[in-house]
């Protein structure tokens, strides 16, 4: 697969919760958290997110890394597949 | 907010130099995983009309707007998967008109490639046009334009150019794959969106209990009084509702909608092809908690003290709001206000003078009331995100369809696979600005909206009997297909002429032939004439095959069921084989059936 989805979705949600988190911190204990029913949702969320992008971008780099090919059995080179056939 | 956008468009280009082939673009090189996909599959139908939508009828009428999914939707998209995937996918057509030129005829394949064409150009239309309506409503972009010195009526244009230059821009560089791409960004943010709107207002209101004991019994109850409409808040029976929504509208939309079957046909095998709509239907089948209950909950939070953040009808129009709270609070169903008449300002009732409620503004008014400044901008965005997903959808539908099966077949035959790519990425351009004149064509005839749609359906509701009978009867023959066809959509349109809802008035709602039968309420009517259509063209579609030539057995290998060797499962693991993700599926279905019964 040309561009694993996970990684630009993993980055944006880890983005967008971290400014929803530090946004949740800073605004601790306001008075604008009375209409969420007193949950500071920002916080709350914002790490529900940032987990939830970690979390996607990791499983995306790491599928992105698998299916190199294995080296050749024997070759010493660094590179597996330097002439082309 | 801007974020989403870079991102949006950063994907599109991120995509563009692995789109070499027309069929890169088409069709996403055939060859993304299926999860992506069947998140896709779901997106391209999460459009406006869906979200908006669905909210504004769980405010309606409670649970049983969940019959639209549970009903209307799972049990169509089992059938496509373990059924007509294999012919969709394994016939090599590229698009579902393709197909019926396969397994009928030329005449068959430009009827459907022609209506399609016009109607996904129109639906893009109509998305982008609620959304500009709904972002002037909202008055997200106020502050901006006043700082800039502009007008704020031009908020309008601005959003409907704003949509459009976005989502051309993805599908423009990125085609298929970059729409699918967007499709699954867009469901993920919906859901990170809402699913705290659905936490804290159910919480606000004291839990489910709470929910239950601030509405009516009715209103918590999917299947109560079924058996008779004037008992339930649909005005259906079940009858109707099983075979109306249940069979025809839903199988007819599901099972041959280009929009939601080219995210299937873009996997990489056809055993993930099946996988597509399973997969899809495992989130489906919970999403009425996200866009329904936020419904259900606007019109139980307690009629409220005025909200600064929520929108009056009075400032919608621009008109001072004088009334006094006690007044305006009279003037709102839980969240829900009542309904204006855009130009006189006054309050538009029905003829017993109550006033009618604007059950649209029930999930961006949830959005304005829970949300405090912070996670209002993602819901704000998630809503956003919705009206473009289901705008890519059908422009990318809309590309495919005119490409191949108009352009490629009927204008410029055996030009270069380049030459179609570039074909393809302007017809984008055309697409998006038919549905920029489609969007504008709205805001000055309220009506034609209405009427298109009205046409549409007639169209689309015998569909289905057609590729029924085209995938598992080898005697179908492409006349009767086609005359099968015409004269379907010619029965829903002489059933709308004849018949009428019983709060309706000739004209648009029907009767303008006559009036034979009355029907407690207007989605009766709409799912009879399903039920007509259907029947009509399967009846039809027999008969005249019966009296023409069938086509020899050896060609309709791989596009009938009977004449197809049957896939082969046994090397899957058993939790992989589609029939037995079906059967897991129905027993989830009728366990929340049951529940919400």
């Amino acid at each position: 697969m040309s561009l694993d989805l996970r990684i630009p979705m993993g980055l944006l949600f880890t983005i967008v919760g971290a400014l929803m988190t530090v946004y949740g911190l800073v605004t601790f204990g306001s008075n604008i958290y009375q209409r969420s029913a007193g949950m500071n949702i920002n916080l709350i969320w914002g790490l529900v997110m940032l987990v939830f992008g970690i979390i996607m971008y990791t499983l995306g780099r790491r599928a992105d890394k698998r299916p190199k090919p294995a080296p050749v059995e024997g070759t010493t080179r660094p590179l597996g597949h330097g002439h082309g056939h | 907010m801007l974020l989403y956008f870079v991102f949006v468009l950063g994907i599109g280009f991120a995509l563009k130099r692995f789109m070499k082939t027309s069929k890169d673009f088409f069709q996403a090189g055939r060859s993304l995983p299926a999860w992506i996909c069947g998140l896709a599959f779901i997106s391209a139908n999460l459009g406006a009309q869906e979200v908006i939508g669905m909210g504004a009828s769980g405010a309606k009428y409670g649970i049983a707007t969940s019959h639209f999914y549970w009903i209307g939707a799972i049990p169509a998209m089992i059938f496509v998967g373990v059924f007509m995937m294999p012919f969709y996918y394994g016939s090599k057509a590229r698009s579902v008109p393709e197909f019926l030129r396969l397994r009928f005829d030329e005449k068959t394949r430009a009827y459907n490639a022609c209506s399609f064409a016009v109607m996904t150009v129109f639906s893009s239309g109509i998305s982008m046009y609620a959304m500009a309506r709904l972002i002037q409503t909202l008055h997200i972009f106020d502050a901006a334009f006043i700082k800039m010195n502009l007008p704020l009526e031009w908020e309008f244009h601005f959003a409907i150019f704003l949509s459009a230059i976005i989502v051309l821009g993805y599908i423009f560089l990125g085609g298929l794959t970059s729409a699918i791409y967007n499709e699954v960004l867009q469901f993920f943010l919906i859901v990170a969106g809402f699913a705290p709107l659905v936490w804290v207002g159910l919480k606000n209101i004291g839990g489910w209990n709470g929910l239950k004991a601030a509405l009516p019994s009715a209103y918590m109850h999917s299947w109560q009084g079924m058996t008779n409409p004037q008992h339930n808040p649909l005005g259906v029976e079940w009858f109707g509702l099983a075979m109306g929504l249940g069979f025809v509208l839903s199988f007819g939309y599901w099972c041959t909608d280009f929009l939601v079957i080219q995210t299937a046909m873009a996997t990489d095998t056809e055993e993930a092809a099946r996988r597509v709509p399973l997969i899809a239907a495992i989130p489906k089948m919970f999403f009425p908690f996200l866009v329904i209950l936020p419904g259900l909950i606007a019109i139980a939070t307690p009629a409220m003290v005025q909200h600064a953040a929520l929108q009056t009808p009075a400032a919608v129009t621009g008109a001072a709001p004088s009334t006094t709270d006690a007044k305006a609070a009279s003037m709102y169903k839980g969240l829900i206000p009542v309904k204006v008449n855009p130009t006189t300002g006054q309050v538009m009732t029905d003829e017993k003078g109550n006033p009618v409620f604007d059950y649209d503004l029930a999930i961006p008014n949830m959005l304005l009331y829970y949300f405090p400044t912070g996670i209002l901008g993602l819901g704000l965005t998630a809503l956003l995100a919705s009206f473009m997903s289901g705008m890519a959808g059908n422009v990318t539908a809309f590309n495919t369809v005119w490409t191949y099966d108009l352009y490629q077949s009927y204008i410029h035959k055996n030009a270069s696979d380049a030459h179609y790519l570039k074909v393809g990425r302007w017809t984008t351009v055309g697409g998006i600005l038919f549905s920029i004149g489609a969007a504008y064509l709205a805001t000055s005839f309220n009506n034609i909206m209405d009427t298109l749609q009205l046409v549409f359906s007639f169209v689309n509701a015998p569909l289905f009997a057609t590729f029924l009978l085209g995938m598992f009867w080898k005697r179908t023959t492409g006349h009767g297909a086609f005359v099968g066809l015409v004269t379907g959509t010619v029965a829903a349109v002489v059933h709308h002429g004849l018949t009428l809802p019983l709060d309706g008035h000739p004209g648009i709602h029907g009767g303008w032939i006559g009036i034979v039968h009355y029907y407690p309420s207007q989605m009766a009517q709409n799912f009879w004439t399903a039920i007509w259509a259907f029947s009509t063209n399967f009846i039809i579609t027999v008969v005249i095959s019966l009296m023409t030539k069938p086509r020899p057995e050896g060609e309709l290998v791989g596009l009938v069921y009977s004449l197809t060797p049957k896939p082969v499962e046994h090397h899957m693991e058993w939790y992989e084989r589609p029939k037995v993700i079906a059967v897991g599926l129905i027993a989830m279905l009728v366990a929340l059936n049951l529940i919400f019964r």
